[in-house]
This record gives C-alpha cells, sequence and structure tokens, in this order.
C-alpha cells in the first residue's frame, strides 16, 4: 500500500511520526524528497528531530518547484527555536563552520500541507494546528 | 568546502582591489524589502530598483544595482544590492483572488512567486555575501520562514542587519524582533517613511565594509 492509498482522504488525515534514525541514514536530497512525497499525499509528518539549515533551504526549493495551484500550494513547517546549537558546535565547528549547516537542529518539526494545517499557536514550549480534511 | 574557500579568500580581501559585496534584502513577502531598496538606490544613485506594490509577491525576480557607494562618517563601502523576493514555503493563487485578481492573473502571479522564491533560495546559496534582514514588526517574529531563513544565514556565518520595518505603524513592535533574535543588531525602521536610515547606513558600512 502507498501514501496516498494510506491516507483516508474521507475521514481523516494521516500523521507520520519518525524517529530521528529513519531519515538520519538518507542524503539531502532523498531526505527532501521523501518528506515532500509524503506531504504532497496529504500525510502530516512529525520528525523527532529537525532539519538543518540546508536541509531547509533545499525544501523550500524543492516546494516551490512542486507546487501546481491544483492540488499541492506548498508546506506548512513549524519547529520550536532551536536553543541548543552553540553548545553543539566545538572550536573547530565553529571556525571551519563545517557542522552547524549540515546538522539537523534537536528540535521536534511538523510539516504538513498548507492548504490543510494551519498553525494556531507556537511558543518555545507548545505547537498547537488544526488539520483541516478535504 | 565553499565555506572554508571562502575563509581564506577572506584573508586576502584586503589586498589588491576587491569586488564589491553583493548584499541581499531578504524577508517574507510584504515586509517592505522593495521600499528599502528604493530608498537606499534613490539615496545614493539617483534611481530607484523596482515596482512596490500592496499585494505580496510583487517582485518576483531578484534585481540587482550595482557599485552603490555608501559613505558614512567618513567610511565608505561600495556595495551591489539585490532585492529578492519574499520567501514563504507556500504559495496559493486563492491569496491573490481574495485580493481582487482575476483568476488567470492570480494563477500567473503564483507562478512567477514560486519561481521567484526558487531562485531567492539560489542566490542566498550561492551568490550573496551579506543580508539585510526585513521583518513586518506588526507580525510575530517568530514565523518559520524568519527562523529558517536566518538559520541558513547563520550557518553560512554571513553577515546580517535585522530590520524591525513598519515602525511607522500604531501596532509595530520592533523589541519582539530584538528580543526573538538577539544574537542581531536590530534595527527599527521604517523603509516607507525613511525614519533611522542613517542608523542603516553606519550598520551597513560597519558590518559589510572591508
Amino acid at each position: 500500500m502507498n501514501d496516498k492509498e494510506n491516507t483516508d482522504e474521507e475521514n481523516g488525515i494521516r500523521i507520520d511520526l519518525m524517529r530521528e534514525s529513519q531519515l538520519s541514514g538518507m542524503g539531502r536530497t532523498e531526505k527532501v524528497r521523501y518528506i515532500i512525497d509524503k506531504v504532497k499525499s496529504g500525510c502530516v509528518v512529525v520528525l523527532e528531530s529537525g532539519l538543518s539549515p540546508d536541509d531547509h533551504a533545499l525544501l523550500i526549493e524543492k516546494t516551490m518547484s512542486e507546487i501546481d495551484q491544483e492540488d499541492f500550494t506548498g508546506v506548512d513547517i513549524e519547529s520550536y527555536p532551536d536553543g541548543s546549537k552553540d553548545e553543539d558546535r566545538g572550536f573547530l565547528g565553529r571556525v571551519l563552520n563545517r557542522n552547524e549547516s549540515k546538522t539537523p537542529s534537536k528540535n521536534l518539526t511538523v510539516i504538513g500541507p498548507a492548504n490543510r494545517m494551519e498553525t494556531l499557536h507556537k511558543d518555545e514550549k507548545q505547537i498547537s494546528a488544526i488539520l483541516n480534511p478535504r | 568546502m565553499q565555506n572554508v574557500r571562502k575563509k581564506v579568500s577572506s584573508l586576502f580581501d584586503g589586498f589588491g582591489d576587491s569586488e564589491p559585496k553583493r548584499i541581499g534584502i531578504y524577508g517574507p513577502p510584504n515586509s517592505g524589502k522593495s521600499t528599502l531598496a528604493n530608498r537606499i538606490c534613490k539615496d545614493w544613485t539617483g534611481e530607484s530598483l523596482g515596482a512596490e506594490g500592496p499585494v505580496p509577491h510583487e517582485t518576483r525576480r531578484a534585481k540587482k544595482r550595482e557599485n552603490v557607494t555608501i559613505e558614512h562618517e567618513g567610511t565608505e563601502v561600495t556595495i551591489d544590492i539585490v532585492d529578492t523576493p519574499g520567501v514563504a514555503t507556500e504559495v496559493d493563487d486563492k491569496d491573490f483572488v481574495e485580493r481582487g485578481m482575476d483568476e488567470d492573473a492570480a494563477k500567473r502571479r503564483s507562478r512567477e512567486a514560486t519561481e521567484g522564491i526558487a531562485e531567492a533560495m539560489q542566490w542566498l546559496r550561492e551568490d550573496i555575501d551579506g543580508v539585510i534582514y526585513m521583518m513586518d514588526s506588526t507580525q510575530d517574529p517568530f514565523m518559520q520562514v524568519n527562523t529558517m531563513l536566518l538559520g541558513i544565514i547563520e550557518s553560512h556565518d554571513m553577515p546580517a542587519i535585522v530590520l524591525a520595518n513598519k515602525v511607522d505603524l500604531e501596532e509595530s513592535d520592533s523589541q519582539r524582533i530584538a528580543d526573538a533574535f538577539p544574537q542581531h543588531v536590530t534595527l527599527p525602521v521604517s523603509a516607507k517613511e525613511g525614519n533611522n536610515m542613517d542608523d542603516i547606513y553606519k550598520q551597513i558600512a560597519n558590518k559589510f565594509g572591508d
């Protein structure tokens, strides 16, 4: 059964909670492709560990190339502000800047189809969203 | 590797004639990027850069003005100003129809807007040396596009100035932006009214000068 079939469009919205290990073995392009495919099928993806800044950049670019105005108008993405970056970067990482852009944030991230997801409230402790069935 | 190359080349910036730095004006749609770009270009070159408008995604192609020389209290810096399309993670033509556009125009604007956003991200990834980041100070600073873009800018160690725009509006709260992003210099500004421009030019000279 594929993602499209798994998403019961009549009765609800599928939500996939994904462990860090599910995405950690993927390259950036594969990871972003995987997320966009899920979201385009109507699924809301909750990532245990967030995306890196470079992942975000690619996600925006790929999303823009996939928008078709009929079924997919983009993604809604929410995560907590990342307060752990500075402590996680070592001296060499700071100097050579080689970790920051590629290292996923430690924060829970929610990504869903923009036309079905609306963020109601967000602060450092809680993200509240409402999901609209078609 | 690209970052290492940038760092090594920056060690030699003081030698010979260096190219003007490309400074991108980034932010969400309707935060006032084109209004600021036009004001800076008018102040220092006498000509504006492009159209401004109240409907989001008025700028759908990056626009560049080369060799804009800005002087502040004896410090002079020459930069290329790049006004970029507002970055968003969704573009829905219904939003344009609700603002009075006919369906064909709305679809065309949506298509151009998506292309423009992708182009803005490519500029940020490959061609920009520093950023003026515009936020609408009447809006929530924690909107995801702000944290995403500033995260990308910080991760590439690009110099950046954050502007809390639209302080001429009653509901403006520039302090909320300064509190949200304490790692950046945040300046309250009204690009429309032109106030605090001296502070912006001072920061441009400090941040983007050699």
